[in-house]
């Protein structure tokens, strides 16, 4: 007991404990919050004032500010997943556990996002809200993924156990989706004619790459804090679940 | 070996006495397949030209139907928590399962295949490429299937989790079973398809015993 506490605390260590994590990460939140608002309130200005209206999309265009760092994210967070699952299944780091299970509706929302941007968007441009194109139609498959990793840790009471079997099903998840998408891609250019797209799309002048760049910060930093948020609201729903435990066996702890 | 070779025995016994489940499967198949013209309406040239696909869907779901019957039993009478003790490795137990699942629960289907190809108004060549697809096709299902009912075995309300969960990465399964058939993009991209097929049930025939068994051992204890 007395050896443990004086031995000096490794950057692993204070990561993997969850009240250590907690205090360590608690000052970081309003600072990200701060800058990523700056940066959103930034890019939507450059968005909506600065940068022109595209030659052939209009206005429209305006919406890749929000759609294009948003199918960014849908494809970031599931990298975050994996990663987590990774440390999950080898180091049994509990943080690992709680930052998959912050994620997995973050990821969910930013891709239910990239896909109603991306119908607004394509009904002036394409004319039509839906089409089964390969990029569109595997990022709706991704959307169902995430949906059954969150089925997945609802149905579990034990949410030490849902960790590990969700941790093994992202994994067999991450191996899939390039094979996903390679199928889909193979499977809509035989079904589907190209009239849709312009061949050429034009190259982006610096005026709609600067906000754009700036949104993605803002959408990325976002993430973030959100995850930040959702783990430090995990770690203390656990420790509640722990003390309710606790006083119904009776214990005067 | 010999132990492995037992596990397939006992797999094989006991769905073969289960009270013909088999024949619930085949049932089930057919009728799925036999409803689909009553939704669609009588017209021949229409339902020949979707039957690849209706067939497809068919084994698709009568496959899924089948899983909750690979880990549940094993699970509600203690058997499960006896094979992670035991000396084969519960990967090799999982894959004794798997092959046992294909063959009571989707072999069935491919035999019964024929009645709805009849059904459906298929020309002969389009039915040998199904048949060709089917058996290509069908040891992946099982091997997803494997991993969704051992993701979900140790969860008691796990009924309807475990399709929704392998639905979304059997998706390859059915683009490339249904491109294999009906060859929209020519006879060599049916022949691709068929290729990637292959290759995509033997890795996941080869791989998914694996993390199935995974599933079980973490899910548990």
């Amino acid at each position: 007991m007395a050896t443990d506490a004086v031995q000096k605390m490794t950057f692993w260590n204070r990561l993997a404990h969850p009240g250590q994590f907690v205090q360590w990460t608690r000052p970081l939140v309003w600072p990200l919050a701060g800058l990523s608002l700056v940066l959103f309130l930034a890019g939507l200005y450059f968005a909506f004032f600065v940068s022109p209206a595209e030659k052939y999309m209009g206005d429209t265009v305006r919406i890749m500010y929000v759609h294009v760092p948003s199918a960014w994210l849908s494809q970031f967070v599931y990298a975050t997943m994996a990663a987590s699952a990774l440390g999950t299944l080898i180091w049994r780091h509990p943080m690992a556990d709680v930052s998959m299970k912050a994620a997995a509706p973050l990821g969910a929302t930013f891709t239910a996002m990239a896909l109603f941007t991306g119908a607004l968007w394509g009904r002036p441009t394409w004319g039509t809200f839906w089409e089964w194109d390969g990029r569109m139609t595997s990022t709706l498959v991704l959307l169902f993924i995430y949906f059954g990793i969150i089925a997945l840790w609802r149905a579990f009471d034990d949410q030490l156990r849902a960790a590990r079997v969700v941790a093994v099903f992202t994994l067999v998840g991450a191996v899939n989706i390039p094979i996903i998408k390679f199928s889909v891609d193979w499977w809509s250019t035989l079904h589907q004619p190209a009239s849709v797209f312009r061949a050429d799309g034009p190259t982006m002048p610096p005026e709609i790459l600067t906000p754009l760049f700036v949104m993605f910060f803002a959408f990325t930093l976002l993430f973030a804090v959100l995850q930040l948020v959702g783990m430090h609201t995990e770690v203390r729903r656990r420790r509640v679940t722990t003390l309710e435990r606790r006083a119904a066996r009776g214990e005067s702890r | 070996m010999s132990a492995f070779a037992a596990m397939l025995k006992r797999e094989l016994r006991l769905s073969l006495r289960g009270g013909g489940e088999m024949l619930t499967l085949v049932l089930f198949f057919v009728i799925v397949g036999a409803v689909v013209p009553f939704a669609v309406g009588p017209d021949k040239a229409l339902l020949s030209r979707i039957a690849p696909g209706v067939i497809w869907i068919a084994a698709f779901l009568a496959m899924l139907l089948g899983l909750e019957k690979l880990f549940g039993p094993d699970r509600d009478d203690g058997t499960l928590a006896l094979y992670r003790l035991a000396d084969l490795p519960l990967a090799a137990i999982v894959a004794a399962k798997v092959i046992a699942h294909w063959l009571t629960a989707a072999l069935p289907l491919i035999l019964a295949s024929p009645a709805l190809a009849l059904l459906l108004a298929m020309d002969a060549e389009t039915f040998w490429r199904t048949l060709l697809s089917l058996l290509l096709g069908t040891p992946a299902l099982a091997g997803f299937g494997a991993i969704g009912a051992a993701l979900t075995v140790a969860t008691r309300r796990g009924g309807l989790l475990a399709p929704i969960l392998i639905a979304p990465l059997s998706v390859p399964v059915l683009i490339f079973g249904v491109g294999a058939i009906s060859p929209s993009g020519g006879a060599d991209q049916a022949q691709v398809a068929a290729l990637l097929l292959a290759a995509l049930s033997l890795t996941v025939a080869t791989l998914s015993p694996f993390a199935a068994a995974l599933a079980i051992d973490w899910g548990e204890d």
